[in-house]
């Protein structure tokens, strides 16, 4: 580590004001909390919310794993992993087990978290009711009354339309049974490891300014009607490289005769039941 | 009539002002509405009938007055000053609004059903087929095809549009239902039916309403009391037949004698 950068890149101030943060969100479950966002050395939409998280809570001693779409060899998880690799000198892994910070986008691992691990997930859009009602002080207005009628509506509407509730990711969930929440774009084959989680979920959003959280042991509930109950997205093959049941398989095209391939979208996972010699991914 | 005198009347109104910055909104505008009853608010356009709706639901924030409401549970509030939880909790549950525009009631981007399931949504209704169900109802109640139900309400005509508005806010049986001119813009056959519809629905749910209108027609069809306004001031309250076949004051003579007959 040079000495041209503070710690975890950020000021001092700007960690403490970002952990206020977070500890309010810790208090509050599911609630959004309001943070001053800093310019970060990555464009809006790349992480710059989860960064900045990491950033306030990452130590010296914490080791650090960084996930893109379930991924740890992608461009943006290599680039993260490297940045905090030179702004603090921690240990990197792509090790789910290893790491006590993971910083992650659009997936949560398949290897199950325990108790002492810190999740960061990275947030585009905090808003659940965003696309619903157009007016930030309105929304907040709902949130505070507990008005989630119009999350219904939507639901109600895909039910109508498509037979089913068609949102696949970033479905909508109930924290502790007050805060209606966005969960991050995770596919909604996530939602349940969510619920009493062991570990602590922490959500950053860098371009709106919000920050929120799932403490551990919370209840967090997938919104369903009593008829239509939530349901998790199902594969009735395994993993081509692995052959693991009930992952969350990604469709891989690898030639130009409509040839495909099924593999899990979590690399680490994926990697550690193949048999050992064959190369690991961001290794 | 003289059954309800014993009764506490559901809404009584005293006081009500609003100013708009220099300009005045209504002023000093009181009345009383019984349970069962409608109560037209006429008057031309500018004379502050929308205002006193908009007071009434909390769309616009009086300025001074009393507006009590005795609730279901026969407890009376004060609905102006009610904090903002309760009072948006009385409009979903026990009043309705009907809005002059049907876009600015409806949601204009889903389907019929779900404006009509939402009320019951936003009250904990969790089960599809039951919700469903029950606007299936209420789209018959309004004479809307069940093959509609799906249909997003851009794809209804004006008529339809009010009509499901309606149902909209009846689904979960409000006892009071504010109207702001809920036939303008309908021609009049259309307007005939909904008319016919209203009047239905009041009696057999014994609804109370507000009904603001500049068409005295409607009002003499839908309302058992009257209110005419000018400039903001209650100029003359009684009677819809009274008001309108025997006016007092020279301003409801002028309005009562400027209606064209056919």
């Amino acid at each position: 580590m040079t000495t041209r950068y503070n710690f975890a890149y950020l000021d001092e101030q700007t960690k403490r004001m970002i952990r206020r943060a977070v500890l309010k969100a810790v208090a509050v479950p599911g609630y959004q909390v309001p943070f001053g966002s800093r310019e970060m050395p990555l464009s809006y939409g790349w992480g710059t919310g989860g960064v900045q998280v990491t950033a306030s809570v990452i130590g010296p001693d914490d080791v650090l794993k960084v996930i893109d779409q379930g991924a740890d060899d992608t461009t943006n998880a290599v680039s993260i992993r490297r940045f905090f690799a030179r702004t603090t000198g921690v240990a990197t892994t792509t090790s789910t087990e290893a790491a006590t910070l993971i910083q992650t986008r659009h997936r949560i691992p398949e290897t199950p978290l325990r108790e002492g691990q810190i999740l960061v997930l990275q947030v585009p859009i905090p808003e659940p009711l965003r696309w619903l009602e157009p007016r930030e002080a309105e929304t907040r207005k709902m949130h505070a009354l507990e008005e989630y009628g119009v999350m219904y509506v939507r639901l109600y509407e895909d039910i109508t339309r498509h037979g089913k509730v068609a949102q696949t990711y970033e479905y909508p969930v109930m924290v502790d049974g007050r805060y209606l929440m966005r969960p991050s774009p995770i596919p909604k084959f996530d939602n349940p490891k969510l619920d009493r989680s062991p570990a602590l979920l922490l959500f950053g959003a860098g371009r709106e300014k919000r920050i929120y959280a799932i403490p551990p042991w919370t209840r967090v509930k997938s919104l369903d009607f009593d008829d239509h109950p939530f349901e998790v997205e199902h594969w009735d093959r395994a993993c081509d490289l692995c052959g693991a049941q009930g992952a969350f398989l990604d469709e891989l095209i690898v030639d130009d005769k409509g040839g495909r391939l099924f593999i899990c979208s979590d690399t680490d996972y994926c990697a550690r039941r193949r048999p050992a010699g064959e190369p690991r991914p961001g290794a | 009539m003289s059954a309800m005198v014993d009764e506490p009347p559901l809404l009584s109104v005293r006081g009500l002002g609003k100013r708009y910055g220099a300009q005045l909104g209504c002023r000093d505008v009181g009345f009383d509405l019984w349970p069962g009853e409608v109560l037209g608010v006429v008057g031309e356009s500018g004379s502050g009938k929308t205002t006193v709706l908009d007071c009434l639901s909390g769309r616009v924030a009086a300025d001074g007055g009393r507006v009590a409401y005795a609730k279901a549970d026969g407890t009376v509030v004060d609905v102006l000053r009610l904090d903002e939880a309760a009072r948006r909790r009385l409009l979903r549950t026990e009043w309705g609004v009907v809005h002059q525009h049907a876009r600015d009631g409806l949601r204009m981007g889903v389907s019929a059903g779900a404006n009509v399931g939402e009320r019951l949504m936003a009250l904990g209704a969790r089960h599809y087929g039951r919700v469903r169900g029950r606007a299936l109802d209420w789209l018959a109640r309004v004479e809307i095809g069940e093959d509609r139900i799906d249909d997003l309400p851009e794809t209804f005509s004006g008529g339809m549009q009010q009509r499901l508005q309606i149902a909209r806010n009846l689904v979960t049986e409000p006892r009071l239902v504010l109207m702001d001119e809920p036939t303008g813009g309908l021609d009049v056959s259309v307007q005939a039916r909904l008319l016919d519809l209203l009047r239905g629905l009041v009696e057999d749910l014994g609804l109370s309403a507000v009904i603001v209108t500049h068409d005295l027609a409607v009002a003499r069809l839908l309302a058992h009391r009257l209110l005419v306004m000018r400039g903001g001031e209650v100029v003359e309250s009684g009677l819809t037949d009274q008001v309108l076949d025997d006016p007092q004051h020279p301003y409801a003579q002028l309005l009562v004698s400027s209606v064209l007959q056919p």
